[in-house]
């Protein structure tokens, strides 16, 4: 009561920026330079993914613009560098740069949409299973359980498989994607499963809860407006360090070569097709998209872990 | 030479949003054989300064001026390893949670014996003697076999006792308590406070106690200090400050504390703290939305009436039906709530009095009996469609205030979801200026609406609970505990709001409290709860002048004796 005090005269129409302004996330935000250096980080390469065709040195798909004359080339600053290719080309000719550009992005578009299909099946599974109790919630987290005792990533092969085994050839190509977001979507959603669900028990006993229900809302209602905010917080923590670990399981099924088809580069066909070249001296091929992997997977990890820090009231 | 001196003390928590000066220039004296009492509600300071004896403010509160000296010696600057002696050797604390101060791995033996060793550099039969007489003398029956129990196995009251011996193993020269009996009920505070008393006069202790209570003033300090906001605004004598206070805000505090002994028809001077928006008094109830004539079935009778109810939860899980185990929590429960009537259901803790009120409002689904509204079985209804005509004809204020309300939500959204949820007016527009009306009749300004739960204090939110619960226009509500987390200033005007709306509204109402001083100022008649059974129900003033129950005498007996108190201002009624 003493420290909200100051708030009640003057901020009465506040818009949400203003709130966000004065709140402690971004408080805690501006005090930690790891953070803010993440953040820089991040938001650099969604850029550099997103805007890959107005952005890039060149077009790696064009064709015309490749000439096979440029191939394998070292980055810039070596010995038979040329400095039309920064990081040096592969062996067809194509800009290390501009394939990790335009690479990272069906990497990021994969990666945010595992997550949010995640979230979705994640959190609604956790709501229904936390409110509802009983045999339903028995049944939803045994089945938790069980997928838990598998690795995701084998989860998400075994998916891969059998839609190889169902999709026609021609089709899988175009759906590879499709596929490989599913793959890794239902292999992450138990963690969200199981967090919303012990906050639900917590907040379904909450005062406001019962108010609702003595009013009269159905539990639909309830679990959307009243529950569902109030357990976004832990959530968006799993999110952030999710997408680090989705980009990751993506690059390792593209590099072995059951990700997306390989003429979409994504970082983890990258890094497969300059493995090949690794031992013949060609390191940059490699080396530079997974570098690249591993900076943008740092960044995406360390702001879920300030994130966690700043929403956890423990360790304020 | 004062045995603890705190003179002209400051501590101030810096923080982002600017410091907060929490103790402002406080001086107190405490003697030899002394119970000081510092009282005020919270934010007061008043635990900051017991804190602050003892070298343990929380970070990042520092002491910003004046001293603290014990005996003559100062100890506000010393060292963290200096005041690490004196803690626990010369002053003793008593915290008030006995749960939590006791270590719950190790024996009592363990922690008293080790704290006597470790102080007074006994031996260790000499200390097991010590820690053996110190049970004995904080009445602890049996203490040879008590000793080698774990805090467990010690009721809570008992554990208090501990907590006590603990703080007295060391033969300190003052203790600190800070709101020692607080999570005990009635019937053990008082022996606990009889118990603390008695201990501080024979070892001539000096005792500063920290509380809200104006009870525990009354039964145990020789002097009182009153805070308010950091403030030392009053000192004296524990008659001369109850019965003759000078400032405003102790007079104003007295006067809001519920009597025991007589019905008041108002708190009077209560706004010392919070100041109420003007109520307009001008609005129209007749004419307005809120009290306009409603859709209901008229009612012959009583309007609520419970019959044999029963409530069982189970108390260990088990696959076959037979194998289960039950807690009965309410076990066969009858009583009728008459139209107009503002009905008290008074217990102590876990006696089912909240478990009766989830029952009938439809939280719960009762194991047998029935919960009639009118001539209807409210547990026989199985239409969500056909029980909302019911949920819209009653409404709930909860304890909490602070987990009562969606912090996510605008105060207009809460307020209006019972509007748009029943369809109670026809358009958006409609909704938001009955919603604006609300919060300005329960005492918060229209600009209320725009801001989240947060920026109230807890009695403010209080009265956006109930703002929710008049939305549906309802003509039975359901207190349960409304005041019991608030301070007894707040507490006094929200009981206020409640009995002028009743009035206003002709509200038929359910009061719930474990606090009989407040069940005599609200209620007309109470039923006396203990243990999922009703022991006795009778008008309000037939039972506080004569209890027929053995159960009500016993809890009539434990009440704070407060007759000392002030009478100023006060409109006694029927008087």
């Amino acid at each position: 009561m003493l420290v909200t005090g100051h708030k009640m005269d003057n901020t009465i129409n506040t818009s949400r920026l203003e709130r966000f302004l004065d709140s402690d996330i971004w408080h805690s935000f501006k005090q930690n330079p790891v953070a803010i250096v993440a953040f820089v980080v991040t938001v650099v390469m969604l850029l550099g993914a997103g805007f890959a065709p107005w952005l890039a040195p060149h077009d790696p798909f064009d064709m015309v613009a490749i000439d096979i004359m440029d191939s394998s080339l070292p980055p810039m600053w070596m010995v038979d560098g040329d400095p039309r290719f920064m990081l040096g080309t592969d062996d067809q000719g194509r800009d290390i740069l501009s394939t990790i550009m335009y690479g990272s992005r069906i990497s990021l578009i994969v990666g945010f949409s595992a997550v949010i299909f995640s979230m979705v099946v994640g959190i609604t599974l956790g709501l229904v299973s936390g409110y509802v109790g009983g045999k339903t919630d028995a049944f939803i987290m045994r089945v938790a359980d069980i997928q838990l005792s598998f690795p995701s990533i084998l989860i998400a092969l075994l998916i891969d498989g059998v839609a190889r085994g169902i999709f026609p050839s021609n089709l899988h190509e175009e759906l590879s994607i499709y596929v490989l977001i599913f793959a890794i979507g239902i292999s992450g959603w138990v963690q969200y499963a199981r967090t919303v669900r012990g906050s639900t028990l917590v907040e379904k006993n909450k005062e406001y809860v019962q108010a609702a229900r003595v009013i009269g809302i159905r539990p639909g209602t309830i679990l959307r407006r009243h529950v569902l905010p109030n357990v976004m917080g832990p959530v968006m923590v799993i999110a952030t360090i999710h997408l680090a670990v989705a980009v990751i399981t993506e690059a390792t099924l593209s590099f072995l070569g059951v990700g997306v088809s390989p003429t979409t580069p994504s970082l983890g066909t990258l890094i497969r097709i300059g493995n090949e070249y690794l031992f013949s001296g060609e390191w940059w091929i490699t080396i530079f998209p997974g570098a690249a992997l591993l900076i943008l997977v740092l960044a995406v990890n360390l702001l879920g872990d300030w994130l966690r820090d700043a929403l956890n009231p423990k360790l304020r | 030479m004062d045995l603890l001196n705190i003179n002209g003390l400051e501590i101030e928590f810096p923080s982002r949003h600017g410091t907060v000066k929490a103790v402002k220039g406080v001086s107190l004296t405490v003697q030899p054989g002394e119970v000081l009492g510092v009282v005020g509600e919270s934010g007061a300071g008043k635990s900051t300064i017991g804190n602050a004896v003892i070298g343990l403010l929380e970070a990042p509160g520092r002491v910003s001026g004046g001293e603290i000296f014990l005996n003559g010696e100062q100890i506000n600057n010393l060292s963290d390893e200096g005041i690490r002696k004196i803690r626990g050797r010369r002053i003793g604390m008593i915290f008030q949670d006995p749960l939590t101060s006791l270590d719950p791995l190790q024996t009592i033996e363990q922690q008293l014996v080790e704290t006597i060793e470790l102080h007074l550099k006994l031996g260790a039969a000499k200390s097991f003697e010590r820690a053996v007489d110190l049970l004995r003398q904080v009445g602890i029956p049996d203490p040879e076999n008590r000793i080698k129990h774990y805090p467990h196995q010690f009721s809570g009251g008992m554990r208090q006792r501990v907590v006590i011996a603990l703080a007295l193993c060391a033969e300190p020269e003052v203790i600190i308590a800070d709101e020692p009996t607080t999570a005990l009920d009635v019937s053990i505070q008082a022996q606990i406070l009889e118990l603390m008393r008695r201990l501080c006069k024979d070892k001539q202790v000096g005792m500063l106690i920290i509380t809200h209570d104006m009870g525990v003033i009354a039964e145990i300090t020789d002097r009182v200090a009153v805070m308010y906001r950091g403030d030392l605004v009053e000192e004296g004598t524990t008659a001369k400050i109850l019965g003759d206070p000078d400032h405003p805000y102790t007079k104003s505090l007295i006067s809001a504390v519920p009597r025991p002994d007589v019905r008041l028809h108002r708190f009077p001077m209560v706004d010392y703290i919070e100041k109420e928006e003007d109520r307009k008094k001008t609005m129209d109830i007749s004419t307005h939305w809120l009290g306009q004539a409603r859709d209901f079935d008229a009612v012959e009778g009583p309007l609520v009436s419970v019959e044999n109810l029963v409530m069982k939860f189970v108390a260990k899980e088990a696959l076959l039906k037979r194998n289960r185990k039950f807690f009965t929590a309410v076990d066969g429960i009858s009583f009728d709530i008459k139209q107009g009537e503002v009905f008290g259901l008074v217990g102590e803790s876990g006696s089912g009095k909240s478990t009766v009120a989830r029952m009938i409002c439809g939280l719960y689904t009762p194991a047998s009996g029935a919960v009639n509204f009118g001539d209807t079985d409210l547990t026989k209804i199985k239409s969500e469609k056909e029980m909302d005509y019911y949920r819209r004809q009653m409404q709930m204020i909860f304890q909490d205030p602070f987990s009562s309300l969606n912090g996510r939500m605008k105060v207009m959204d809460i307020v209006a979801e019972p509007i748009r949820f029943h369809k109670l007016a026809s358009s958006n527009a409609e909704v938001e200026s009955i919603v604006l009306d609300l919060l300005e009749h329960v005492g918060l300004g229209r600009q209320a609406a725009l801001r989240f739960p947060h920026e109230f204090s807890g009695g403010q939110r209080q009265r956006i609970s109930i703002a929710r619960a008049l939305a549906t226009r309802p003509r039975f509500l359901i207190c349960d505990e409304p005041t019991s987390a608030l301070d007894v200033s707040i507490q006094a005007q929200i009981l206020n709001l409640l009995k002028d709306l009743q009035e206003e509204l002709g509200l038929t109402m359910l009061f719930i409290s474990h606090d009989l001083p407040v069940i005599r100022q609200m209620c007309d008649r109470v039923g006396v709860m203990r243990a999922g059974k009703l022991e006795e129900v009778s008008e309000t003033e037939a039972l506080f002048t004569n209890p027929t129950a053995t159960y009500t005498q016993e809890l009539l007996a434990l009440m704070p004796r407060l007759d000392t108190l002030s009478h100023e201002g006060l409109e006694v009624e029927g008087a």
